[in-house]
């Protein structure tokens, strides 16, 4: 498969065409969905009119934007204007939204095209893709296996070479888990720096959108092309799209890194080894590398579980069969709202929905959501006092390489615990990816983390292009 | 410490939350939602005296924009995607009692 870099290079030259592109991207979805099951929703028609549009940008002398021709994958929680988005949800069955996402707007400006809508666990709640109501996706890698979630669908797509790059929703690491569990770069960029208008909302203080690709250039270009404010999200940072493509070559010569306890701590050994190898080939790029503590981030996971279904359950408390998606019928307004709910949620959903409303109920704020929001206020100053010593923080991604299925679907707690590492970074509201870094057990890829303070992504983007070149690619 | 969670407070919450739930699945999220609160008591127990709560990563303030009126989506493509529509209108079944 070509790179997103490389399509753009030769649709501009005339060596290709997005026309071509895309049907090269249709015939490989054609070929491995019904096994993989990575999309839910191929829109063939869109697509073939969008590419259409950057061919004409072209013949009429446009460079055709800065991803002319890029076929792109989009996850399900994503409004694109009269495309199905379900969020894997029954409860959203058959919807058409009547807008399209800003992220999507800006991908058709810069002459990307999107070919569908991914498979996730169910309101990107989960971290298998077992939890969507329509089916998991397989891991294109080993399909015994899971693709890591929420974004499985979408990392599915790029590692199964459907597309060269796709959009997926990180709120505790659903991202850069499956990038990990793939082989992939998974970015969770700077809360703020892309827009969330369109993205159907789970946690709205800590989700945000973000590229996945197989290369680090790649993923620099979906993010400036899909970055920047947008008045029609209030959370949006201020400023334009940063540049980051031009600093990928930055190398990381006389920056200083640090490894954290705690985002190796308890990982399986063969991931262990791949992150000591990456903190050696930082070394050798000229980086000092330290070891650090920071004790915090061991209540990461208890916040998380009750800010993130705490915001959940007021976000999810829309879909009541009122104005889109399913309705069950009912003898009143309650009635019909309390059937449409049972019927169209599943069991993940609920639990969190129930574990957020009574962590907001009276009695019990204090000692849940209170306490977990002032613990991340220190995860926030614990963060920042790290960042006085060093420039950048690396760690795993995940405890383990990709697992099998069924694995942890009995025990909700084991299955959240496979966020570990990548929580942190979104109470922060910080920056963080995850760059594919050797293999462990049975040559699954094991992803490495590197973390920064908000909009540090350029040096991020470069400390990663260092351990792709380490890794050979 | 919090009191722990008991089969009582989640049939509650599921009520609020506009959820029914059947007795196996009351003995099953009850068990799992304990185990999660479990795990929060690590947190629960903490001094944070004085901590200040952080409810976004940004100190944000109100973000407004001029008060002009703006396009917005057309009626009839909204009532397009509901489930029920009367009259320009999402329909609903009845809110109150029958009149006496």
């Amino acid at each position: 498969m070509k790179s997103a870099a490389q399509i753009v290079r030769d649709v501009r030259s005339g060596e290709s065409s997005a026309t071509a592109e895309l049907e090269r991207s249709l015939q490989a979805v054609r070929a491995r969905n019904d096994d993989l099951h990575v999309f839910l929703h191929v829109d063939e028609e869109g697509a073939r009119a969008a590419a259409a549009r950057v061919d004409e940008r072209i013949a009429a002398g446009g460079d055709g934007g800065a991803l002319a021709g890029v076929p792109i994958a989009i996850k399900d929680n994503m409004c694109q204007t009269g495309v199905p988005t379900t969020c894997s949800s029954r409860i959203l069955e058959g919807w058409r939204p009547p807008y399209n996402a800003t992220v999507i707007d800006r991908l058709l400006d810069a002459g990307a095209v999107p070919v569908g809508k991914t498979n996730l666990d169910e309101f990107a709640m989960g971290s298998s893709t077992e939890n969507s109501a329509f089916g998991p996706t397989r891991n294109p890698l080993d399909p015994s296996r899971v693709p890591g979630g929420s974004s499985g669908g979408s990392a599915a797509a790029v590692a199964s070479d459907m597309t060269p790059v796709a959009l997926g929703s990180d709120t505790g690491g659903s991202i850069r888990q499956p990038a990990a569990f793939c082989g992939l770069i998974g970015v969770k960029p700077s809360y703020g720096l892309v827009s969330r208008y369109g993205l159907i909302a789970f946690a709205s203080s800590l989700d945000q959108i973000g590229p996945f690709s197989k290369t680090v250039m790649d993923s620099a270009l979906v993010l400036e092309a899909i970055a920047g404010h947008d008045p029609m999200d209030s959370t949006s940072l201020p400023e334009a799209s940063p540049s980051i493509s031009a600093h990928v070559d930055d190398g990381v010569a006389g920056r200083r890194f640090g490894l954290v306890r705690e985002l190796v701590d308890g990982a399986d050994d063969d991931v262990l080894a791949q992150v000591e190898r990456a903190v050696e080939a930082l070394r050798e790029a000229g980086a000092d590398v330290v070891e650090l503590s920071i004790p915090e981030l061991r209540l990461g996971l208890s916040a998380y579980y009750l800010i993130a279904p705490a915001e959940a359950s007021s976000n999810l408390a829309r879909f009541d069969g009122v104005r889109y998606g399913r309705r069950v019928d009912g003898d009143d307004v309650t009635a019909m709202m309390e059937a449409t709910r049972t019927a169209g949620f599943g069991a993940e959903v609920k639990r969190r929905i129930m574990l957020g409303t009574y962590a907001l109920s009276a009695g019990y704020y204090d000692a849940y959501y209170g306490q977990a929001l002032k613990v991340r206020t220190q995860m926030i100053d614990a963060f920042g006092r790290a960042y006085r010593d060093v420039d950048t923080l690396i760690g795993a991604t995940a405890p383990t390489v990709a697992f099998a299925f069924g694995a942890k679907t009995a025990d909700p707690m084991a299955m959240y615990l496979s966020d570990v590492f990548t929580i942190p970074t979104n109470l922060a509201g910080e920056a963080a990816l995850s760059v594919p870094f050797g293999t462990g057990v049975d040559d699954m890829p094991v992803g490495v983390q590197l973390l920064g303070p908000g909009r540090s992504e350029a040096g991020l983007f470069a400390a990663a292009r260092v351990l792709e070149i380490a890794d050979g690619r | 410490m919090a009191p722990e969670l008991r089969r009582e407070d989640v049939a509650h919450v599921a009520r609020l939350a506009r959820l029914t739930l059947s007795d196996a699945e009351l003995d099953m999220f009850t068990e799992q939602l304990r185990s999660v609160l479990e795990h929060a008591d690590d947190m629960a127990t903490l001094d944070l005296e004085g901590v200040v709560a952080t409810a976004h990563p940004f100190g944000l303030i109100n973000v407004v924009r001029d008060d002009v009126v703006r396009a917005s989506l057309d009626r009839d493509v909204v009532l397009a995607e509901a489930p029920d529509v009367e009259d320009g209108r999402f329909a609903v079944p009845r809110i109150m009692g029958e009149a006496p």
